[in-house]
């Protein structure tokens, strides 16, 4: 059944959003920190696991997760239609040139600290 | 007759209107993208004609949700675009692509996504209160405030709030944010080559060093679909991250150096 793909993930992100909120409690900015991430790490783990037991999710469950992925882009396109762009804009130029250069910098920041670990090895 | 039949249409099923808006979005994109024969950017194309739309529905309603301010999109009350592109769905589907993921890809990139959180959260903060600095601010609150927007666009708002600064400082951190999440979805794909974002590791320290998780999300998908679980899962600490250390150690730090 495909309804249990879906069941499977939303499983992880309830488990993984209540772990979030008590690590957000626990060093007192309260909210949810890193839910997302602890579902993913957590899925990913499960889920290799079941395969090294030669016990993968049927192919039906298999369905309802991969229709959530395959329709991650379109939510982002609907995530990006409800931003406030406007707002972005009137921000004016510390607005600008706050979040541009710091996001540039930012990107080019990837490789050097990818290197990092590459020379590690 | 007409008229109310319309009105009323209008007035339901925002949702699935959403859907069908979306839909006709990637539609049209991808039909572009191949007819400029590079396939690869339909995605990009995708999110920026969103961004288009929420510039358009912000200056038509004056509301701060984008096209989903538009009453036919699901008002302000976000039962249509609002919720589809909300957090709780986007969330969703994001955890779900963490399926393909392999064990191994996780712990050879694990230590040095962490040091990237940190980095991440340090490097923007400096920049955004150094220009803020450079451009006039001069009390340590605002300086701290600003920064924290060039962290993410939530970091803004909770420090600007927890310093006591006035609300237009805080739409500014705000503003900065959003610059930062909306300039991040249009240039990763461009300048992913440049920057060797090719790889899970890349991903990871991507994600860890941008940090704003609608941002990464949007510029990993336009990039590669493979690489989206990786930038998703560290981006998802930095928020946090930045939240524990900007209003405590940043503050003190602005104050030491801007009293």
């Amino acid at each position: 059944m495909e309804i249990l793909g879906m069941g499977y993930v939303a499983l992880f992100m309830l488990i993984g959003s209540f772990l979030g909120r008590i690590l957000g409690q626990l060093i007192g900015v309260g909210g949810d920190v890193g839910g997302v991430g602890i579902a993913m790490l957590l899925m990913v783990v499960t889920t290799n696991y079941l395969k090294s037991k030669g016990r993968p999710l049927h192919k039906n469950t298999e369905r309802g997760v991969k229709f959530l992925s395959a329709i991650y882009i379109p939510v982002i396109v609907a995530m990006a239609a409800r931003l406030n762009v406007v707002g972005a804009l009137r921000g004016g130029f510390v607005a600008l040139l706050a979040g541009g250069v710091a996001t540039i910098g930012a990107m080019f920041l990837v490789p050097l600290i990818s290197k990092l670990r590459k020379t590690n090895d | 007759m007409f008229q109310a039949a319309l009105e009323s249409f209008m007035g339901a099923d925002h949702l699935i209107i959403a859907i069908a808006l979306v839909a006709f979005i990637m539609l049209i994109t991808k039909k572009i993208s191949k007819m400029l024969g590079e396939e690869r950017i339909a995605s990009a194309l995708a999110i920026i004609t969103g961004l288009i739309l929420a510039y358009i529905g912000g200056r038509t309603t004056g509301g701060d949700s984008g096209l989903a301010d538009v009453y036919i999109f699901g008002g302000a009350s976000g039962l249509g675009v609002g919720l589809l592109g909300g957090s709780m769905i986007r969330d969703y589907t994001i955890i779900s692509t963490a399926y393909g993921v392999k064990t191994e890809n996780l712990k050879k990139a694990g230590p040095i996504g962490v040091i990237s959180l940190f980095i991440g959260v340090i490097f923007s903060f400096i920049v955004g209160a150094l220009i803020a600095r450079i451009l006039g601010y001069t009390n340590p609150a605002e300086i701290t405030t600003i920064g924290a927007g060039a962290v993410t666009f939530i970091v803004g708002p909770v420090t600007g709030t927890s310093l006591g600064v006035s609300s237009d400082i805080i739409a500014l951190s705000v503003a900065a944010g959003l610059v930062k999440s909306i300039l991040t979805m249009i240039i990763t794909p461009f300048i992913a080559d440049l920057i060797n974002l090719d790889n899970p590791t890349a991903a990871m320290v991507y994600g860890a060093l941008i940090g704003t998780t609608s941002g990464v999300a949007g510029g990993l998908a336009a990039t590669d679909k493979e690489l989206v679980p990786y930038g998703a899962m560290t981006a998802t600490f930095y928020t946090g991250l930045g939240t524990l250390l900007v209003p405590s150690v940043g503050f003190l730090l602005m104050r030491m150096l801007f009293a």
